[in-house]
């Protein structure tokens, strides 16, 4: 009976595995076709092998396929760079929605939807208008994910103080501070709206709306580790996660340093959403969508949730930038719009669901 | 090994919870704790889970001064009520009992261990269901086998003998899934492990236990056999209970049988005031 039982819990656990992988595979393949398509798709036309060669050539490796040297500047200093920041903000929002998710033991929790977008984005947008010009030539392009990633501190910490009681979240007072802190920030940017000049108003205006268009590398080099390193640390949090999702006191019982978890967590993705916001302005509902269409396809388990979100978070993010960048040619769509265009709708949905099934 | 617990007082927001309770919990012996509600049970089981001050030591070290891990290796606890929403199959839910062994132990061995604590816990006909679809009942049992896994003696390991805590372990559990819960505690404790076990029902605490601790007002007030310490004056005096107190006709072990509260009168209107 033993026997029997212990290799039919073997089975399940294999099968367990075997459909991880898959579905990670299967994600990192998606990924790999977005970014090519991202790479390739705008008004130079450039085929994916002819992406492959333009980059094997920049890295020192010859490929046989042959491009046009129009090709690999276009490549290399515009769409590069935006697909770059595509992967990291996509990765950064996604997993950071995943994490925050187990974080509050909600799977409503996203960084756009209680502040910490819009506490990054006022930070940033007060950097831009009254950071005097000598501060902004000291700090260099470390001025705006530092403002940022303080922005996205501050929102996350009162988020958490005023929505969690005795290691509980509540999900109403998680959403309504992050109502209120929304609000506050678009007061915030209002007034500096008000105060800034025409140049800084379009500056503004154009990153407010979130976008991943206009991005060089001088802007996008400084951001690059701001957004890397964080993400690979939350990327390693997948046992510590899983085990705060039976509760923190549970969690602490098996072994978990609780509260270092929870101040990690908070950090980490302050970090990584502020460094992402402070370049494409504010993305919403990344965050929210990615994890719960890993959770559904493949299930809670961190160990795949979080490399997962990092995958499918940039896949989606190139996906909506491609379409944003396409649907209105020769204009551009900010892609903040369209994630909201779909974000919006799949939030309602969740909420119609929840109100059937008590969790998912 | 055992679970002490030495002059250990509580207070919150200047009320006191518990007072000077000393106790022990040793290897091998079940130690129920029964009490009316608001006597400091659950606050005696969270601070023998994670310390107080010096006041609760594991062989002589200070349990907040064992690191996180060595401590989860050798004592978990049963939650009263844990909420799980995420849809986890129960195999993982039991397999995340064995994080504080991640890296010391065998993907085999957790395995073994789980098939083992799902066993015990009569749950391996679950292990593939999704967590929130079980019942409260379902529930609890996996929560039991997770714990179980966590401490989990492998006959091939070298691990030493383990403290179980279990707050409430029978809430919300019917008649069979109660006793079904309590003797696999049982078993787990003639395993050579201590169990706690905080328990409503005296009559369980008599048949389960070796020993029952009575807590009321945060102060402990009696321990011993179940013999020795469920009389009718006791009862009466920690519930306010009246009961006759008589064998258990097959088992021997001393049954309380309740007849109302002590002035349960004073519940309904007075009879002398009626016009």
């Amino acid at each position: 009976m033993t026997t029997a039982a212990l290799g039919a819990l073997d089975a399940l656990d294999r099968q367990r595995r075997r459909r991880q992988s898959v579905a990670l595979g299967v994600l990192a393949a998606g990924l790999v076709s977005a970014v090519l398509t991202g790479l390739g798709v705008g008004a130079v036309g450039i085929a994916p092998l002819q992406c492959l060669a333009i980059l094997g050539h920049a890295l020192g490796l010859p490929l046989p396929w042959t491009y046009e040297p129009v090709q690999e500047s276009v490549l290399l200093s515009i769409r590069l760079p935006r697909v770059v920041l595509g992967v990291l903000t996509g990765a950064s929002l996604a997993i950071s929605g995943a994490a925050l998710q187990a974080l509050f033991r909600n799977p409503l929790a996203d960084p756009g939807l209680i502040g910490i977008s819009n506490g990054a984005g006022l930070a940033a947008a007060g950097a831009i208008v009254l950071a005097p010009p000598a501060l902004a030539a000291a700090f260099g392009g470390f001025l705006l994910p530092l403002a940022a990633f303080g922005g996205a501190l501050l929102a996350t910490i009162v988020v958490y103080r005023v929505a969690t009681r005795d290691g509980r979240t509540e999900v109403a007072t998680l959403l309504l501070a992050g109502i209120a802190l929304n609000a506050i920030a678009a007061a915030g940017i209002g007034l500096l709206i008000f105060l800034s000049t025409d140049q800084q108003l379009r500056d503004l205006n154009f990153w407010l709306l979130g976008s991943l268009g206009g991005t060089t590398w001088r802007a996008l080099l400084p951001v690059i580790p701001c957004v890397v390193a964080p993400v690979a640390a939350l990327a390693m949090l997948s046992g510590p996660l899983n085990a705060l999702l039976l509760g923190e006191s549970e969690a602490g019982h098996l072994g978990v340093p609780v509260e270092r978890i929870k101040q990690a967590v908070v950090a980490l993705v302050a970090l990584s959403v502020g460094a992402g916001v402070a370049l494409t302005g504010i993305i919403a509902f990344v965050g929210l969508v990615v994890p719960h269409l890993l959770r559904l396809a493949i299930g809670p388990d961190h160990r795949v949730v979080l490399p997962g979100s990092i995958l499918l978070g940039a896949t989606l993010m190139l996906v909506a930038d491609l379409l944003a960048r396409t649907v209105v040619v020769p204009a551009e769509l900010p892609v903040g719009i369209l994630t909201s265009c779909v974000g919006g709708p799949f939030f309602l949905w969740l909420l119609m669901r929840r109100r059937g099934l008590a969790s998912w | 090994m055992s679970l002490t617990v030495r002059h250990l007082s509580v207070a919150r927001s200047g009320v006191s919870i518990l007072h000077d309770v000393s106790l022990s919990l040793d290897p091998g012996r079940l130690l129920a704790v029964i009490g009316p509600n608001g006597a400091g049970k659950s606050t005696l089981l969270h601070a023998m889970a994670d310390g107080a001050d010096g006041a609760v030591t594991l062989d002589s070290t200070a349990v907040e001064q064992l690191p996180r891990r060595e401590l989860a290796q050798r004592r978990a606890v049963l939650p009263q009520a844990a909420t799980l929403a995420f849809p986890f199959s129960v195999l993982d839910v039991v397999l995340l009992g064995r994080a504080p062994h991640a890296g010391r132990s065998s993907r085999a061995r957790d395995l073994r261990i789980a098939d083992a604590a799902l066993g015990a816990t009569h749950t391996r006909h679950l292990a593939h269901r999704r967590y929130p679809s079980l019942s409260g009942g379902e529930r609890q049992r996996v929560q039991l086998a997770r714990a179980l896994a966590q401490i989990w003696a492998d006959p091939d390991g070298d691990d030493a003998p383990a403290c179980l805590l279990l707050d409430e372990p029978t809430n919300n559990l019917d008649l069979a899934h109660q006793h079904a819960v309590l003797a696999t505690a049982r078993a787990f404790c003639d395993a050579g492990n201590g169990v706690l076990a905080i328990l409503h029902d005296p009559n369980l605490a008599s048949q389960y236990a070796d020993d029952i601790a009575i807590l009321a007002d945060g102060r402990l007030q009696r321990t011993g056999p179940p013999a020795d310490i469920l009389t009718a004056s006791t009862i009466a005096e920690t519930f306010g209970v009246v009961a006759d107190v008589v064998p258990h006709p097959q088992l021997g072990h001393p049954v309380v049988i309740a007849s109302g509260a002590a002035g349960a009168a004073s519940f309904l209107p007075d009879s002398g005031a009626a016009p």
